[in-house]
């Protein structure tokens, strides 16, 4: 959520149990402003909590000229030193894959994999692979990650311009009570994988400005997200289902709206057993 | 002179008259419409007027048309948050008889403002105004149902919707309605006495094993729960130890309805009410702790040979509070204060192979050794009040995770204590204070992956026996030896009888 909001946001986004204390609160306020004097950014976000068994992790998001493609990630221990995370890279998401321990605490702290791969075809002879990946590259692609599958922002929120610049809308006055309810108008806010198997007939409906983004109602299985109205009824509050401690809150007929992770960072990949 | 300016006048009377005449298709007429449109321009005074002019003709003439209000009128819209703001308003009222003197005694509600201060501090809460509507409606179920004790366990997320939960305990002489049981209907009885009879079937299912008392094990506390504060309560009902066993193996969210069937395998004996039961059960079981000494074991009933677990504790008078780096640091300066849950369900061990009604004399026992040779071996589990060092580590990682607060005011900090096992339980302690709380969804830690139960292997039916064992049919071959064989019985025995006969006539 944006570190502007960051005063009264956090109550919002209460009701998934996680809040953070009055002295984190503050350093963040501070902090947060330093950062992006230094880095440069457009906006910074508090983006969440990674918990670890030893220590947790507060990650930030800066936020540069185009929203979708410039963001860069920090970690930091105590809300106030931030250090700069990695991009993620294929390879080193494809390490990440086969690990799914929960996370340390510490960045240094290096998993191994042992991997049995079996060498040609008739040859008795297996190879044993050992995968080593240290735990600052399993965090960064852990955000991307959540990031790309999980990250959700309401219909109109963000406007493309003709020139693939993703910025953020600022006439966006918010969904209505009644569009707030459905799941058809918030959007995933990563590069769109389904808008080309639409047909013409549902494109014709679209505005090609602020449905440039995946619909959440479209996601496998159904029913991987909670929508749900808390505080009096007064906040939509979404929690996805696949990766549990994302919640996103949005209140009706504002512009206000964010989403903040805060869990172990391991993907529930029972998801189709629970439902 | 006078006639030119009497027919001027004339003409310009006939004129008006002509431009007053109303159209017989709108009913207006020229010298109106001129007139409201030069209204328009004088109230305006639009720049390029004679330009815009014959827009503005057709805006006068738009306006002339009235709007008739329809009969249809909107009704207000009551929306979810009024109807919610409606039924939460009495979480603020005040009942009339409220004497200043009761209010100075103990209430059975704690501090609610320094819990919430203590869980924020910590880390996990509701939100300051959430936390708030929640006690006020806590304490309307302490007035509502006279409890002795109450506290809140927690909150479980739903899918749909979420449910707070309470802690109370028992009242004395509460007896619980036992659902009425459904008898399994009956096979109905072959009617046929000449077909075959049908084999019956072996199976006999186990013992079912019986529920713990109220006040007792997994049932001592009873627990409410409602969706929102400010909505009513419902009582859940009490666990029973078929409920926990099967929670153990399912791994189900919850939808946020308590009449919701729970559709898993192994099939679940309940709703989602009972599942709700059970995982509060288990979560208690697993994860409410306190600082050690905090609790002191109860008076020991019976003798030393008494091996039945202690279920009684109280508050330790002389208990100070350890500080708070120690209770951050070392796991065994916090111990359970629930009863750990056993395999069999139940937190004292039944066992379910003593036939009721026999006499435990020396001679049922030789009988029953006779004719169970392998004994169910008493299931023990740690006792009450052992400290945390002593939990196990699932799946690779440490049960619980420690830390202070606050590192930059150390000396106010609150000692948390958050567990793995159970996402979402959370523990603090600072100095005399102490309390446990879980907010999550519901669900155990699995590890790497959660695989579900599998079938048991299809059971024999039928007992084997010749009438339904398939035998081979002779062969051509075999049939033509045994009929030959046959035939050299018989022409022996012929033979036989013949010279008998001869015999006999030779005699003769």
């Amino acid at each position: 959520m944006d570190s502007n909001s960051l005063y009264y946001s956090l109550e919002l986004v209460a009701g998934s149990g996680s809040t953070l204390n009055v002295e984190q609160r503050t350093a963040l306020q501070t902090s947060l402003v330093i950062l992006k004097k230094n880095y440069k950014f457009h906006r910074v976000l508090f983006w969440g909590k990674i918990l670890g068994l030893k220590e947790d992790y507060f990650i930030a998001q800066g936020r540069g000229e185009d929203e979708l493609q410039d963001k860069k990630n920090l970690y930091s221990f105590n809300c106030m030193d931030w250090f700069l995370l990695p991009p993620a890279t294929e390879s080193m998401m494809e390490k990440v894959s086969k690990i799914k321990s929960r996370f340390i605490g510490d960045p240094s702290f290096v998993y191994e994999h042992i991997e049995i791969r079996r060498q040609g075809e008739r040859d008795d002879a297996t190879e044993e692979v050992v995968i080593k990946v240290n735990e600052e590259s399993r965090l960064a692609v852990t955000v991307h990650q959540i990031d790309d599958e999980v990250s959700v922002v309401p219909r109109g929120a963000f406007v493309k311009s003709p020139h693939g610049l993703v910025q953020m809308n600022r006439s966006f006055g918010g969904l209505s009570h009644s569009e707030a309810g459905k799941l058809d108008n918030f959007l995933h806010f990563s590069e769109a994988k389904n808008l080309k198997k639409k047909s013409i007939l549902e494109m014709g409906d679209l505005n090609p400005a602020i449905d440039f983004l995946d619909v959440l109602s479209d996601d496998i299985p159904k029913g991987s997200w909670s929508l749900q109205l808390e505080c009096a009824s007064k906040v939509c509050v979404l929690r996805s289902l696949l990766w549990l401690g994302l919640s996103f809150y949005h209140v009706p007929m504002t512009p206000q709206h964010g989403y903040m992770y805060i869990g172990d960072g391991i993907k529930n990949l029972d998801l189709p057993f629970m439902l | 002179m006078e006639s030119e300016d009497s027919r001027r006048l004339q003409s310009a009377a006939s004129f008006k008259a002509f431009l007053l005449k109303s159209s017989t298709e709108s009913h207006l007429n020229l010298y109106d419409h001129l007139t409201g449109m030069l209204l328009k321009v004088m109230d305006e005074h639009p720049p390029n007027v004679v330009d815009v002019i014959e827009d503005m003709s057709r805006d006068v003439k738009r306006a002339m048309l009235e709007e008739q209000q329809s009969s249809l009128r909107e009704l207000p819209e009551t929306s979810a948050a009024e109807l919610l703001a409606e039924q939460q308003r009495s979480l603020f009222s005040r009942p009339e008889d409220a004497d200043q003197e009761d209010e100075l005694m103990e209430t059975p509600l704690p501090n609610v403002s320094e819990l919430g201060f203590y869980l924020e501090q910590a880390g996990v809460g509701l939100g300051r105004e959430e936390t708030q509507r929640v006690f006020l409606a806590l304490k309307q179920l302490v007035e509502s149902q006279a409890l002795l004790r109450c506290r809140l366990w927690g909150k479980v997320l739903g899918t749909e919707s979420s449910y707070i939960v309470a802690e109370a305990e028992y009242r004395e002489g509460e007896e619980e309605e036992e659902p009425s049981l459904d008898e399994d209907e009956t096979e109905p009885e072959t009617e046929d006495t000449e077909t075959d009879p049908l084999p019956q079937s072996t199976y006999k299912p186990l013992p079912e094993v019986p529920k713990e008392a109220l006040g007792t094990g997994a049932n001592k506390y009873v627990y409410y729960v409602c969706k929102e504060p400010g909505l009513p309560w419902v009582k859940l009902p009490s666990v029973s130890p078929a409920q926990i066993t099967a929670a153990r193996q399912i791994r189900k969210f919850f939808t946020g309805r308590l009449d919701n069937p729970v559709a898993s395998y192994p099939p679940f004996p309940g709703n989602e009410a009972n599942y709700l039961r059970a995982q509060i059960a288990r979560i208690s079981a697993g994860t409410q702790v306190s600082p050690q000494g905090f609790f002191q074991a109860g008076e020991e009933e019976g003798d030393e040979e008494d091996t039945s677990p202690r279920d009684s504790y109280e508050a330790n008078p002389d208990f100070e509070g350890l500080p708070v780096t120690d209770m951050a640091e070392s796991l065994s300066s916090w111990v359970h204060h629930v009863q750990h849950i056993l395999q069999q369900g139940r937190c004292t061990w039944v066992n379910l192979a003593v036939k009721p009604g026999e006499d435990p004399n020396e001679e049922g026992e030789a009988e029953e050794k006779e004719e169970e040779p392998d004994e169910p071996e008493p299931e023990v589990g740690p006792p009450l009040l052992t400290p945390l060092s002593q939990d196990a580590e699932m799946f690779g990682t440490p049960p619980w995770t420690s830390k202070v607060s606050s590192t930059l005011t150390s000396q106010h900090a609150v000692a948390v204590l958050r567990s793995n096992l159970w996402p979402g339980s959370c523990a603090y302690a600072c100095g005399k204070k102490f309390e446990n709380i879980y907010v999550g969804w519901g669900l155990k830690y699995a590890g790497e992956g959660y695989s579900p139960l599998v079938p048991p292997l299809p059971q024999k039916e039928y007992p084997s026996g010749p009438e339904i064992t398939e035998a081979l049919d002779p062969s051509l071959e075999e049939e033509q030896v045994l009929k030959e064989a046959l035939e050299e019985q018989q022409a022996a025995q012929e033979e036989l009888q013949d010279s008998g006969d001869e015999a006999e006539e030779d005699d003769d």
